[in-house]
């Protein structure tokens, strides 16, 4: 993991004060509410319908179990003793008082950890795979390129008032499970025939009420230019991205609107003037940083195989679990673990402070005191020996935290919509509930394999609703909310939108309205083999549209 | 408490402010001809050797979103570019100062006007905008208190009028050089 040094420690420390004064001089009326807001939002706090929320930033999701502690105690101390984690790999504190953020963000500092740049127009958190540097299919690492991007944006002078939000993601895998094809800029580490390290670019990817795949602009850019070429992109955004109206702001409408073409050519010209600058990356830099990264040492050739088929003979909740939630490590005898944060009927991504206890002891005793939140809210440890499943899972199941749904139906991502959001048309969360209850039952899950549903509360897409292979958006009719169903969405590297399948249900029909939809595709499938979205592919919407509403 | 009519922020004080903004067409007074007049980029570019032939200082105003490269071949005859910021949020003028001074090499005066902010004062200035005319007035106490917040630990290597020296082995990472 990386760590602070004293240089990263000093600049979070003088954030921290720099921010205290802020909310000072707001109580104090110095400063109005509209000027307060960029400032309050560069520093991760935003106004929610019911009170002040704080976002805390975990860079590309890594975190260490004494972090985890950390937030689980700001959980208990500063909130209703429990957290919640999102989309973007980042935690979210719903009820904390604005004059404890101060003291709050000290805290954080003190475990190397910040809120910077989790709201506002400018460069946000930025993400990466989950699986880093433990997936068996990466071409590299892509934390070290995340973590020198989240150096640069830092409190970058010329991009904090950007005309929108920013969003980079960092893949190391042609298996995308970063999503960067949604994201402003992605970045696909890979290397070149030369067997050089470098990325794939892509630009102008995005949900929200225009949803994009973005366009690859670069199908290979040096390691050393990655500064470089981001500064590009962002002053070359900056100074073009469209500013009379915000739902017209992002990259991808400038993408859109400009062509990827001419934008792309604007972007090269501005690199090239700035590409033999002090951003260009050394190697050694890179591969110094890179070495904080470097795997933990693992014991070799543990048993644990055979070990673990008996276990899983004995015990068919332990088999499901294992089936679900348990992935191949790079590492022989080892195992990557995902902690489901969906248990049935309950809230996506919340963790009480005492489960991020349990989850930091356990990383600490199993998983070489490293955990991952992923972009799908659940947690994952990454360094697991495979001889101690059992005894991870039995940890699990005494913190509640062992429910084996990972990939499956129930594993559902919901924004926080009407209960929490000021901007929410319709509720998500009491939908999820609904859809987690009805597909509950285990075996049926099992059987009806890799299905991902995503739910929004309203037009902004939070709940990544387009990429979801059943996407759920709710909507306000008459004063009713309406459930609007969108099938065939991906976000992985066959990156798609998925398609509006017709009218909208009313809440009492919607979850009958999935289930139609799940039952058409176990009917038609090829085999168990097919996934959900490969039959969709295959099949097209019209079986599904002729299920929901009768024949056309 | 800072004077009400000193709004110009410059060399660590403030001083009095002698420009004069460039009457609309048709204006019933024109300015004098040696006073030091700052006129809209739109009507620079247009008609520029109006302006070079003038016996006053040349001073250009320019709108967030003007393209500052048209500027290029007169840098030297203007002592004075004062930069829009029509709000706080309007972030385009900080790319406009980097690229002034970086690939420009402007080294006259680059003035922030409109919406100037103390917390935005120090990252204006990174980017190379060297004098403020400051409205707000709690802006304007904070500045003569010296009590401009800032975070002088640096990610981005940019060249703006204060020397800042490379921090470790980071290419990135910069500090003040004092
Ligand atoms: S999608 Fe809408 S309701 Fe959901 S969190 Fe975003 S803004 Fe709020």
């Amino acid at each position: 993991m990386y760590r602070y040094d004293e240089f990263d420690q000093a600049f979070v420390a003088e954030r921290v004060t720099q921010f205290r004064d802020q909310v000072a001089r707001r109580l104090a009326g110095e400063l109005n509410e509209e000027q307060f807001k960029p400032l309050r939002l560069q520093n991760g706090v935003y106004l929610q319908l019911h009170a002040y929320m704080l976002r805390v930033a975990i860079p590309y999701g890594t975190l260490s179990a004494h972090q985890m502690r950390k937030l689980a105690h700001i959980a208990r101390t500063y909130d209703k003793g429990y957290g919640h984690f999102t989309t973007r790999q980042n935690i979210q504190f719903n009820w904390p008082r604005l004059d404890d953020v101060p003291a709050i963000l000290e805290e954080l500092a003190e475990v190397e950890m910040h809120a910077i740049q989790t709201s506002g127009n400018c460069i946000r958190n930025v993400t990466a795979d989950h699986f880093a540097g433990v997936a068996a299919d990466e071409a590299a690492d892509p934390r070290p390129y995340a973590e020198i991007l989240r150096q640069w944006s830092s409190l970058h002078p010329e991009f904090l008032f950007l005309p929108r939000k920013f969003k980079i993601a960092v893949t190391g895998a042609a298996h995308d499970r970063a999503a960067i094809q949604f994201h402003d800029i992605g970045y696909e580490v890979k290397r070149n025939e030369a067997g050089e390290l470098g990325f794939a670019v892509y630009i102008g990817g995005g949900q929200g009420r225009t949803p994009m795949v973005a366009k690859k602009i670069r199908d290979f850019l040096p390691e050393e230019d990655l500064l470089a070429y981001s500064e590009a992109i962002l002053r070359v955004y900056n100074l073009h991205g469209r500013r009379d109206n915000k739902y017209k702001a992002r990259i991808k409408i400038l993408v859109f609107e400009t062509g990827a073409d001419v934008l792309k050519e604007e972007i090269e010209a501005e690199f090239t003037k700035i590409r033999a600058s002090a951003l260009r990356l050394p190697a050694d830099e890179i591969r110094r940083i890179e070495a904080y990264f470097a795997p933990p040492a693992y014991a070799i050739a543990l048993p644990g195989e055979a070990a673990l088929a008996a276990a899983r003979q004995a015990d068919p909740g332990f088999d499901r679990w294992v089936a679900s939630n348990v992935t191949g490590h790079r590492a022989a005898g080892h195992s990557i673990v995902t902690i489901s944060l969906k248990p049935i009927g309950a809230p996506p991504g919340d963790a009480t402070a005492d489960q991020m206890d349990a989850v930091a002891d356990i990383a600490a005793r199993y998983s070489h005191d490293e955990i991952r939140v992923s972009h799908e809210q659940n947690l994952v440890l990454p360094h697991v020996a495979t001889a101690d499943l059992r005894s991870v899972f039995d940890a699990l199941v005494t913190a509640g935290l062992a429910t084996a749904n990972a990939g499956l139906i129930t594993d559902i991502i919901a924004c926080p919509g009407l209960d929490y959001c000021a901007l929410a048309t319709a509720r998500s969360i009491p939908v999820a509930q609904r859809i987690s209850e009805r597909f509950a039952e285990t075996a049926r899950q099992a059987d009806i394999g890799d299905v991902k549903i995503k739910i929004s509360g309203c037009i902004n897409a939070c709940g990544h609703h387009h990429a979801g292979h059943i996407g759920i958006l709710g909507l306000e009719k008459k004063g009713e909310e309406v459930y609007q169903i969108t099938l065939g969405g991906s976000g992985d590297e066959t990156a798609s939108i998925g398609d509006i399948v017709g009218r909208g249900f009313a809440s009492d029909d919607i979850v009958d309205a999935v289930e139609t939809i799940v039952d058409t595709y176990l009917e038609r499938r090829e085999g168990a083999d097919e996934s959900f979205l490969a039959a969709y592919r295959r099949l097209g919407a019209t079986p599904f549209k002729k299920a929901l509403y009768g024949a056309a | 408490m800072a004077n009400e009519t000193a709004r110009l922020w410059k060399d660590g004080g403030f001083r009095p402010n002698p420009w004069q903004d460039w009457p609309e067409d048709g204006a019933l007074e024109p300015l004098d001809p040696g006073t030091d007049a700052l006129v809209p980029l739109e009507r620079f570019v247009a008609d520029p050797d109006v302006f070079l032939a003038r016996k006053g200082r040349l001073g250009v105003r320019v709108a967030a979103g003007e393209d500052v490269a048209v500027l290029a071949e007169h840098l030297e005859n203007i002592a004075l570019i004062a930069l829009e910021f029509p709000s706080f949020a309007d972030g385009r003028n900080y790319s406009a100062a980097r690229l002034l001074r970086e690939r420009l090499g402007y080294d006259g005066e680059i003035r922030a006007v409109g919406d100037v902010l103390s917390d935005q004062i120090a990252l204006m200035r990174r980017c190379g905008i060297d004098a403020f005319l400051v409205t707000h007035g709690p802006t304007r106490a904070a500045l003569q208190g010296g009590r401009i917040p800032e975070v002088r630990h640096y990610y981005q290597p940019v060249s703006g009028p204060e020397i800042e020296i490379p921090a470790g082995s980071r290419p990135w990472a910069r500090q003040p050089a004092a």
